[in-house]
C-alpha cells in the first residue's frame, strides 16, 4: 500500500503548480473567460513545450513520459485550483485515451500531434434526447464507398471552439439504443457539414452544438465501429480526471471560506468562532478529505477490469457530486451576501463545482449504476 | 378545526381567477415562466393595474387602501397569482415601508407616501444592510446629523454606505436606517429615514451577482441633506420600526404558493425531459422520489403557515414563529433550483447570455426550460442569506422560541 507519489510525479505537480500561479491567477482567468478566443493557445503551446506537461500520462512508446491515469489526476487537480480552461481534458484525457486503448492505426502521429500541443481534441458523445447513456445515439454514420457519411446532432460539446477535432459517437448499426453499433470516429473539425454553434457555458468555458449535415469522413476517420466498452472505458478515466479536478475546485472552496470566516466579523467578533459554522466548515473539510480518497481510490482502479472499474467510479462519482454541493452551497453561504457576487472567485469555483455535479452522469446516474454493478450483476 | 373554503371563498376565487385572465399581459406571464429577468416597466405594469383595482396591497387595512380581504382571501390570492405565473409586486413598498408608515408614521407623511406607494409611483429601495453591518444590522455606520439649513428648518446630514440594495438602479426613494446617536447603546440611536434618491450626493453603483445578473447595488450617500420630517418615528427609535418591518419581511417570505407552481412546472418538465432509460424523466423512481419529498415538505410548511395565518387572523402578530416559515421556505425553493438544473441534463451548462445571435433557428440550443436553470439555481442561494440568514433565523428561533 502506497499513497505517495513518485518522484516525476510530484515534479509534473510542482510544474503545473508554479506556472499555474504565476500565470493564471483569478484576474487573467477573468481576462481569459470574457476574450473572444475564450482560452490563451499560448498557454497551451507552454503546457506542450514550456512544461511537456501534455505527454506525462503517456507510455515512452507513444512519445510520452511513462506516466498514466496518476498524471492526469495530478495534472487536473492543480487546473480545478485555478478553474483552469483550456482542454486538457478532452484532448489528453479523452483524446489521448481513445489513442491508447483502441489499437487505432493512426494513433501514434494523433498523440505526437497532442503532446506536441498542435491537435485539441472535443468530444462530441452527448445527444438532447439521451442523458446519461452514452449508447443512445440518433447520430448516424453510413457506409458510403469506403468512407462514412455523418447526420445528426451533438449536445454541449465542451471545448469544441477550440478544438482542431473531434471525436464523434455515431451509431454505426443497431436501433438507437442498443449496446452494439456504437461507432467511435476521429474527425477534423472544418469537415464541410460540420456546423457549429459556439457558446460560453455558466462556468466560464466555452461550447458547441454540433451538427453533422452529410458529412463525409474518409475511412481512416474510424476508431472503432463497434465501441460501446471503449467509451465506457474512456468515459470512466474521464470521470476519474474530473473527481481530480473537482477536488482542486473543493480544496479552494474549503480554504476561502476558512480564511473569509477568519476575516469577516459580526457581532463584534469573527463569524468562524461561532459553533455552527464551525461545525458547518468541519463538515465541509470532511467531504474535501472523502472526496481526495475515492479519487485516488477510482484513479489507481481505472487501470483494472471493466466491472471493477466502473464500480470504483461511480463511487467516486456518487461522493464528489455530493461534496460539489455541500461544499459549494456552504462556502456560498459562509460567505453571505459577498458570496453572491461575480468579484470574488469563490463564486466561481461554486459554479465550476455545480456543473462537474452533472459531467458525465448525476450523483442519480451513478448510484444507479453501481447498484446494478453491486447488487443486479452479483445476483 | 376544518379546511374548507366556504361559498364566499369560492366566489371569491373565481372572481379573482376570472380577473387575472383577463388583466394579466400574456408577455409577462412568459416571461415569468420561464424564469426571465424583468424589466422595471414588467413590474411596474401589473402592479399599476392592481393598484387601479385595489389589490395590490392586500394586507393593508381599508382606510390606506387595502382591499379588505380576510387571511382567507389573502391566501386565495397568493395562489392565485403564483397559478397563473403573475410577475412578484415588489415587497420594498408595499410589504415593508408601507406597513412601517402606517403604523409609525405622521397623518402628513400617511397622505404624502402612501398613494404614491400605491399606486406604484414611488419605486422603493431597502437600505438596510452596509458592507460592516450584515447579519449584525445593528451595528450600522450610516450617519445622520442634525442641522439648521439657511432655510431655517431642521435637516440630516446624512453620510455613509448601504449595500446589497435591491433593484436601487430603477429607486426613486430609500427607506434607511441610519445613526443619529453616536453614544448610545447600538440598538437605541438608530432612526428610520426616507431618503429621496435624487438627492444631491447619492450615488448608486452596481454589483453583478453570480449568474451575471445586476439585481443588487451599493448605494452611497455623502453630504445628502434630508428634511428632517422625512424620519419615521422618533428621533433614535428606529429600530422599533426596523424589527417590525423585519418580521414582516419575513412572513412573505415562505413563498408557499409559488413554490407550488414550481413543483408543478418541474412536473411537467420531467414529463416532456428524458430520463436515463430514455421514458420520461418523472417515471424514473430516483427523481421522482426527491419531487415527492418537496411535496411533502411544502405541504407541512404551508400548514405551518396556514396555521400561523390562523394565529394572525386570532390578533397575533407575525411573531418568532415565522422564522419557520423562512427558514423552511427558502430550502424549499433552493431545492426546486436543484431539480430544475438536474432535469436540464447537459443543457444545465449553456450560458443564455453568450448564445450566438445570429437568427438560426434551425439549431437550437436546449430547451428553452433550461436556458436559465443554472443562473437560477446560482440565483436562489441568496434566499437563505438574505432577509435574516437561516443561520440568524435558527438564533432567533432558539432564543425566543426555545428560550435558549
Ligand atoms: C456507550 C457509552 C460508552 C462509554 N464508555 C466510556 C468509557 O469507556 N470511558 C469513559 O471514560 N467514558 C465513557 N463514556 C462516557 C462518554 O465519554 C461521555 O458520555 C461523553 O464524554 C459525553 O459526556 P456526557 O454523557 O456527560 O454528556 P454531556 O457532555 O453532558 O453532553 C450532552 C450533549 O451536549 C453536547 N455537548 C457537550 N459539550 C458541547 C460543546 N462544547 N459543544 C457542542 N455540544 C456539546 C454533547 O455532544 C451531547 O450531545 C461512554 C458513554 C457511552 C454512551
Ligand atoms: C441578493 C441579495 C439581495 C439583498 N437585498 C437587500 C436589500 O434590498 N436591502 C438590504 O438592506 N439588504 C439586502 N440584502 C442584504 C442581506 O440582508 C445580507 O446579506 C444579510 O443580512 C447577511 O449579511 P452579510 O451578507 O453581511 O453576511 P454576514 O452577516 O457576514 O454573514 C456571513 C455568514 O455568517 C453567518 N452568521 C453571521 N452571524 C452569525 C451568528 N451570530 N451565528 C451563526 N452564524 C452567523 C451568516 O448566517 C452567514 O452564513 C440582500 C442580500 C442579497 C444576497
Amino acid at each position: 500500500m502506497d499513497f505517495n507519489f513518485t518522484e516525476e510525479q510530484s515534479m509534473v505537480r510542482d510544474t503545473v503548480a508554479s506556472f499555474l500561479r504565476d500565470k493564471y491567477d483569478f484576474d487573467t482567468r477573468r481576462k481569459i473567460v470574457s476574450s473572444d478566443a475564450g482560452w490563451r493557445a499560448d498557454y497551451w503551446k507552454a503546457f506542450a513545450e514550456e512544461l511537456g506537461i501534455l505527454g506525462a500520462s503517456f507510455s515512452e512508446e507513444l512519445g510520452g513520459l511513462g506516466g498514466g491515469p496518476i498524471d492526469n489526476m495530478i495534472v487536473m487537480e492543480e487546473f480545478g485550483k485555478a478553474l483552469v480552461i483550456e482542454p486538457y481534458l478532452g484532448t489528453v484525457v479523452i483524446g489521448g485515451g481513445f489513442m491508447k486503448h483502441s489499437g487505432y492505426a493512426g494513433a501514434a502521429s494523433v498523440i505526437e500531434g497532442i503532446v506536441g500541443g498542435t491537435t485539441t481534441i472535443a468530444f462530441a458523445y452527448a445527444e438532447p434526447q439521451a442523458r446519461y447513456t452514452w449508447r443512445d445515439l440518433k447520430t448516424t454514420a453510413k457506409k458510403d464507398g469506403s468512407g462514412w457519411v455523418l447526420n445528426g446532432h451533438k449536445a454541449v460539446v465542451v471545448g469544441a471552439p477550440f478544438a482542431s477535432h473531434l471525436i464523434v459517437t455515431a451509431r454505426t448499426g443497431g436501433a438507437q439504443r442498443d449496446a452494439g453499433g456504437v461507432g467511435v470516429f476521429l474527425i477534423d473539425k472544418n469537415l464541410p457539414g460540420v456546423v457549429t454553434r459556439d457558446y460560453p457555458t455558466v462556468d466560464g468555458n466555452r461550447a458547441s452544438e454540433v451538427y453533422f449535415e452529410n458529412v463525409s469522413v474518409p475511412a481512416d476517420a474510424l476508431i472503432s465501429e463497434d465501441g460501446l466498452d471503449l467509451v465506457d472505458r474512456v468515459i470512466d478515466e474521464a470521470t476519474a480526471a474530473v473527481g481530480a479536478e473537482a477536488v482542486g475546485v473543493l480544496r479552494k472552496l474549503h480554504e476561502g471560506t476558512l480564511d473569509y470566516a477568519k476575516q469577516r466579523k459580526q457581532f463584534g467578533t469573527a463569524i468562524a468562532n461561532f459553533q455552527v459554522l464551525q461545525h458547518r466548515m468541519v463538515d465541509m473539510f470532511i467531504e474535501v478529505e472523502q472526496s481526495v480518497s475515492m479519487t485516488y481510490m477510482a484513479t489507481i482502479k481505472v487501470e483494472e477490469d471493466a466491472a471493477e472499474r466502473a464500480k470504483a467510479v461511480s463511487a467516486m462519482k456518487v461522493r464528489v457530486g455530493r461534496a460539489c454541493k455541500f461544499v459549494g452551497q456552504n462556502a456560498i453561504q459562509i460567505h453571505g451576501g459577498m458570496g453572491m457576487t461575480d468579484e470574488l472567485a469563490i463564486g466561481h469555483y461554486f459554479k465550476r463545482a455545480s456543473l462537474i455535479e452533472g459531467l458525465f452522469g448525476s450523483v442519480d446516474h451513478h448510484l444507479k449504476r453501481y447498484e446494478a454493478l453491486s447488487f443486479d450483476a452479483a445476483a | 378545526m376544518n379546511l374548507d373554503f366556504s361559498p364566499e371563498d369560492l366566489a371569491f376565487r373565481d372572481e379573482v381567477r376570472a380577473f387575472i385572465a383577463e388583466n394579466y399581459p400574456a408577455g409577462l406571464r412568459e416571461k415569468q415562466e420561464e424564469g426571465e429577468e424583468m424589466a422595471k416597466e414588467d413590474f411596474l405594469s401589473w402592479h399599476r393595474i392592481l393598484a387601479k383595482k385595489g389589490w395590490v396591497a392586500p394586507a393593508w387595512p381599508t382606510q390606506y387602501g387595502g382591499p379588505g380581504w380576510t387571511s382567507v382571501q389573502r391566501y386565495i390570492w397568493s395562489e392565485e397569482t403564483a397559478r397563473a405565473d403573475c410577475v412578484p409586486i415588489l415587497p420594498f413598498g408595499i410589504n415593508m415601508v408601507g406597513p412601517v408608515i402606517y403604523t409609525f408614521g405622521t397623518p402628513e407623511q400617511k397622505e404624502r407616501f402612501l398613494p404614491p406607494t400605491l399606486s406604484g409611483d414611488i419605486w422603493w429601495s431597502q437600505g438596510y444592510s452596509e458592507p460592516g453591518a450584515g447579519s449584525d444590522l445593528a451595528s450600522l455606520k450610516t450617519k445622520a446629523e442634525r442641522f439648521t439649513g439657511d432655510d431655517g428648518k431642521e435637516y440630516y446630514l446624512v453620510n455613509g454606505q448601504k449595500t446589497w440594495t435591491t433593484l436601487a438602479q430603477h429607486g426613486d426613494w430609500i427607506f434607511c436606517l441610519v445613526r443619529t446617536d453616536p453614544n448610545a447603546k447600538i440598538q437605541e440611536g438608530i432612526s428610520f429615514l426616507l431618503i429621496d434618491m435624487k438627492s444631491p450626493g447619492v450615488t448608486v453603483r452596481p454589483i453583478i451577482t453570480l449568474g451575471g445578473e445586476h439585481e443588487v447595488n451599493e448605494v452611497w450617500f455623502e453630504n445628502v441633506k434630508v428634511p428632517v420630517e422625512n424620519r419615521i418615528f422618533e428621533e433614535n427609535k428606529g429600530w422599533t420600526c426596523a424589527k417590525f418591518l423585519l418580521a414582516h419581511e419575513r412572513s412573505g417570505i415562505a413563498g408557499v404558493a409559488r413554490s407550488k407552481r414550481g413543483i408543478e412546472r418541474i412536473r411537467q418538465i420531467a414529463s416532456t425531459e428524458l430520463g436515463d432509460d430514455g421514458s420520461a424523466l418523472i417515471k424514473d423512481p430516483m427523481f421522482k422520489r426527491k419531487v415527492a419529498e418537496l411535496e411533502i415538505d411544502l405541504t407541512a410548511l404551508e400548514y405551518t403557515e396556514l396555521r400561523t395565518l390562523a394565529g394572525e387572523a386570532a390578533g397575533k402578530g407575525p411573531g418568532p414563529e415565522s422564522s419557520v416559515l423562512k427558514i423552511k421556505g427558502t430550502e424549499i425553493q433552493q431545492r426546486i433550483t436543484e431539480l430544475v438544473l438536474e432535469a436540464a441534463g447537459h443543457y444545465g451548462a449553456p450560458y443564455f447570455r453568450g448564445f450566438p445571435t445570429d437568427g438560426d433557428n434551425a439549431h437550437p440550443i436546449g430547451p428553452d426550460f433550461a436556458h436559465r436553470a443554472a443562473p437560477t439555481y446560482f440565483n436562489v442561494r441568496k434566499t437563505s442569506i438574505y432577509g435574516g440568514s437561516n443561520e440568524i433565523q435558527r438564533n432567533i428561533i432558539a432564543k425566543m422560541v426555545l428560550g435558549l
